[in-house]
């Protein structure tokens, strides 16, 4: 007696629990190591996920086992040269000794790594763990400007494309129900007299045709009620509902004047990486403009945006002049989420900085929703440093923060949007 | 033997396809009187198979990070294609559960029912360890209930709990199993009918002359008892009934962990038996419907290529190596015994007089129901096998600078060899001796743990790790020691370190 049974179409996944067990148990070296990983990405790669390494040895379950040491007598197949009696010098420590001696391999020594992938979803969980967009739930409210058109019930007038049929009809039962019932009782006691009267053996003629007169003008009424009315006609009907847009822009300004290097670029793109990989988060459609300026700006696409090389001067307010332009011809603030970070090194030619200044003011910072600005630099603050920071002080959607070394990316990115203590309560 | 139309050889299957090929395959098991639980084969996909895998083979596994860890290192080698995944599993379970991979082609289905759903079945049904250890037909109604009480448990008392107290038990598993004891074998009615009889033999003993003596107050005189008034080899059950502190649901995680512990038992103990059962089953079945007709050249072909690739044993210096494979040394074992009846040797006769020339069937049956790995292969091994496998026995002393060739491949070394080997599957040699000595309930509720070791082979590092999960069960100081050369017990490992134990016993006492 045999069954078989077809499993191929139940759940895949049994074993997603236990995985999920897995990495909320590792969390703390699962970040670590999607911290790590956060620096070898493009700026728009989200759709992958990460690979992730633990040591073997933190993973290690331990159990009770034969260590080193003492009397081992083994059994081996394939003998081609020896004969019993033979001795072999002992081969050096760590070398052979493990072949054909199982028991003893799983000590969890080596720097052998548990190396597995996690989705794209679980790893920007993990990134932004804890992170929230700044100022968002204030701004949303107030800027909401897409709307969406949904069902809202019936009502009772409306244009004929709009009549829902269903509902009519049942409306125009329920009338007629309603309309006609006594009338129904009527005539049934009526016709059960008559049946009555029939069946006996007198004739009753004045009382049947009376009976008859009387069904008859019932049948009358009742036929007369309208089968629809307009009463009946029920419309759908519909609402305007305002929905926040999904549609964000993040402009990426950098300074590619001579005085950046590929490596305060490579830092710059690793900011711009994690600000996308973040938004994605919350937008489902992203657009990214670049924007790169020596004395004068220019829209460029990625590749040239990172690693072509400028040679001049720096006017940092050419970078934004464009910036504001690009946002009247293409994104309407009333629809797109608007998002600005500026990298530089913090040259720029001095006389120019005031007038930056006030186009984030004036110009930038009422239309955007926030404008982050780094400093990659390991010397002394100048002028545009100095502008900026009046602009921190008076806007609250305005974040800067100074850059030294790759290291400090990640932490500073943190601090930019980490919760803060208002918002969480 | 007559002709028959042969089966479609196709490389697709089809249920039509494999219900004629089970029917054929259950009709030859029959004939050479396979015995097996009702077989339930379900045909999955790969990913189900990587899922079965993670679970060690429970088909209904509780929830634990360690499974997740199983599966994703399973899943990450399965993708980078180094290893392929195994054709089948099967369950010891009635009725009996094996898995068809969806991927197999028709050749490769029928090995493995030949394979899974007659030769391991027929074991799980025939081996007295099974018999005696394990209850087939109630391991998955126990898992579900397992399943369930532990998910129970993590809505009550929160994942990280369960999971540390899950994790203190797994480290454990290993020393939850009842190694010598003999399981009960009546049942719990017959139980009770035996107490009865007995309450009602006491009761007709009862003589009231015996109370008019005086209570004596010796008690007092006598020694205090030592606890456990034997040591005790079977850790997890210990602490199942002894843990001072344990909660009610934390005793019967233990007890989960210690019955599944115990359940798989068996298959260690049996692995070199119970794969080259099901090896020589699958042979000898496919080989039966060949010469019958049944099946093609072509589907000969096949079955053999995976057949020599799974019975392969590697040479010693052989980049692949391992150690013996039990497939190959259990097929070659059950090959050599048919052979020694049917065609016995002057040499098989003087060393197998018993089975030299008897039923090969009877004598095959004989060995898979009524021995382990062990006694297998130190009653079964012939000179013959010692020779094809050219064993060699290496003797490494670690307090010499060399090692020896104990024994090869001739006249002199064939017993040393066979015993050897033997040994080597001795689960009782391989896994460490350890035994809760002493439970000081009386005093400070410390438990000491003993260490005797096989051939002075220490115990791994990894024993502090162990204790840790120890202390978290037993919660009050756990010491592990091992007699030294002078014969006094020396302390090797404790939990908590010495200096924290006291301000942690200071802390209990305010």
């Amino acid at each position: 007696m045999t069954n078989f049974i077809d499993r191929r179409l139940n759940s895949k996944n049994k074993s997603t629990v236990n995985r999920q067990r897995f990495i909320r148990r590792y969390k703390s070296q699962i970040k670590k190591s999607v911290e790590g990983a956060i620096n070898k990405r493009g700026v728009t790669d989200v759709d992958n996920g990460e690979n992730i390494t633990i040591t073997k040895k933190d993973l290690s379950e331990p159990i009770f086992h034969q260590g080193s040491g003492g009397i081992k007598d083994r059994v081996h197949p394939g003998n081609d040269q020896f004969t019993t009696g033979d001795r072999i010098k002992r081969p050096p420590e760590q070398q052979g000794q493990g072949s054909g001696q199982g028991e003893a391999s799983d000590s969890g020594e080596g720097d052998d790594d548990f190396v597995f992938s996690i989705s794209k979803d679980e790893y920007l969980n993990l990134l932004f763990e804890d992170l929230a967009l700044p100022n968002l739930e204030q701004n949303q409210l107030d800027k909401m400007v897409d709307y969406k058109v949904v069902r809202s019930g019936y009502c009772a007038e409306g244009v004929p494309a709009n009549i829902d049929i269903v509902k009519s009809l049942q409306g125009s039962i329920a009338r007629r129900i309603a309309m006609t019932s006594s009338k129904r009782k009527e005539l049934k006691a009526l016709e059960k007299q008559l049946a009555i009267i029939e069946q006996d053996k007198h004739e009753h003629v004045k009382e049947r045709k009376a009976l008859s007169t009387a069904i008859k003008t019932l049948k009358d009424k009742i036929s007369k009620v309208p089968f629809i009315d307009t009463f009946d006609l029920k419309f759908r009907n519909y609402a305007k509902q305002a929905v926040p847009t999904s549609k964000a822009v993040m402009f990426c300004l950098m300074d590619v004047s001579g005085s950046m290097d590929q490596a305060t670029k490579d830092i710059a793109k690793r900011f711009y990486v994690l600000l996308y990989l973040f938004l994605t988060r919350t937008y489902k459609t992203i657009d990214v403009v670049y924007i790169r300026h020596h004395t004068q700006a220019k829209e460029v696409d990625e590749q040239e945006f990172f690693y072509s090389q400028e040679t001049g001067g720096t006017i940092a307010s050419s970078a934004l002049e464009l910036m504001i332009k690009i946002i009247h011809q293409r994104y309407d603030a009333k629809q797109w989420n608007i998002y600005g970070a500026q990298a530089s090194d913090g040259d720029n030619w001095a006389d120019d900085s005031p007038h930056c200044g006030q186009l984030l003011q004036k110009e930038i910072m009422p239309l955007s929703r926030y404008f982050a600005y780094i400093e990659i630099t390991q010397r002394a603050h100048q002028t545009l440093w100095q502008q900026y920071s009046q602009i921190a002080a008076a806007n609250n959607h305005f974040a800067m923060q100074h850059i030294k070394t790759v290291e400090d990316i990640y932490p500073v990115f943190r601090e930019l949007f980490k919760k803060s203590s208002e918002q969480a309560a | 033997m007559e002709k028959r139309k042969a089966l479609s050889d196709s490389p697709d299957w089809t249920f039509e396809l494999l219900e004629q090929y089970q029917a054929e395959i259950a009709r030859i098991a029959q004939h050479y009187r396979l015995d097996t639980y009702t077989n339930q084969i379900e045909v999955i996909t790969a990913e189900q198979m990587m899922d079965a895998y993670a679970s060690v083979g429970m088909p209904i596994g509780y929830n634990h990070w360690t499974f997740g860890k199983k599966f994703i290192k399973t899943e990450q080698t399965y993708k980078r294609g180094q290893m392929g995944l195994a054709y089948e599993i099967v369950i010891n379970s009635d009725p009996c559960i094996s898995y068809l991979m969806e991927e197999n082609s028709m050749t490769m289905q029928a090995l493995v029912m030949a394979h899974a759903c007659y030769g391991h079945n027929s074991f799980f049904k025939g081996n007295y360890l099974f018999k005696s250890w394990t209850d087939a037909s109630s391991i998955i109604d126990y898992l579900l209930f397992a399943k369930k009480y532990i998910a129970d448990c993590e809505h009550k008392h929160g994942i990280d709990e369960v999971e540390a107290c899950l994790d203190a038990c797994h480290a454990l598993m290993n020393n939850g199993v009842d190694r010598y004891k003999r399981p009960q074998k009546i049942s719990l009615e017959q139980e009770l009918e035996r107490q009865t009889a007995r309450e009602e033999y006491l009761q007709s003993q009862v003589n009231t002359l015996w109370r008019t003596l005086p209570n004596t107050t010796d008690n007092k005189k006598r020694a205090p008892n030592a606890f456990p008034s034997e040591p005790q080899e079977n850790l997890l059950y210990f602490i199942e009934k002894n843990a001072p502190l344990l909660k009610p649901w934390q005793r019967e995680i233990v007890r989960i962990v210690r019955k599944v512990s115990q359940y798989f038992y068996p298959q260690k103990q049996t692995q070199v038996m119970n794969e080259g059962w099901a090896c020589f089953w699958h042979y000898t079945i496919l080989n039966h419907m060949y010469d019958e007709g049944l099946v093609t050249d072509q589907f000969m072909l096949e079955f053999l290529h995976n057949h020599t690739n799974v019975v392969a044993q590697p040479e010693y210096n052989s980049p692949y190596y391992s150690g013996i494979n039990p497939y190959a040394l259990g097929f070659n074992m059950f090959i050599d015994i048919r052979r020694i009846c049917e065609h016995p040797t002057e040499e098989d006769k003087q060393w197998f007089p018993e089975i030299a020339g008897s039923n090969w069937l009877d004598t095959l049956h004989f060995a898979m129901e009524n021995f382990k790995d062990e006694s297998f292969i130190s009653q079964f091994l012939s000179p013959k096998l010692i020779r094809d496998f050219k064993l060699f026995h290496i003797h490494d002393d670690v307090k010499e600078n060399f090692v020896e060739i104990a024994a090869i491949h001739n006249e002199q070394g064939y017993k040393l060899v066979r015993e050897t080997l033997a040994n080597q599957y001795n689960l009782s040699n391989l896994e460490p001796n350890i035994q809760v000595i002493k439970a000081n309930v009386s005093g400070d509720r410390s438990l000491t743990l003993k260490y005797t070791p096989h051939k002075n082979v220490s115990l791994a590092d990894s024993k502090n790790e162990v204790l840790k999960h120890l202390y978290y069960l037993w919660q009050f100081e756990v010491k592990l020691v091992q007699e030294n050369e002078a014969g006094n017990d020396e302390i090797i490992a404790q939990c908590p370190l010495k200096k924290e134990s006291e301000t942690k016993e200071k802390a209990s006492n305010t």
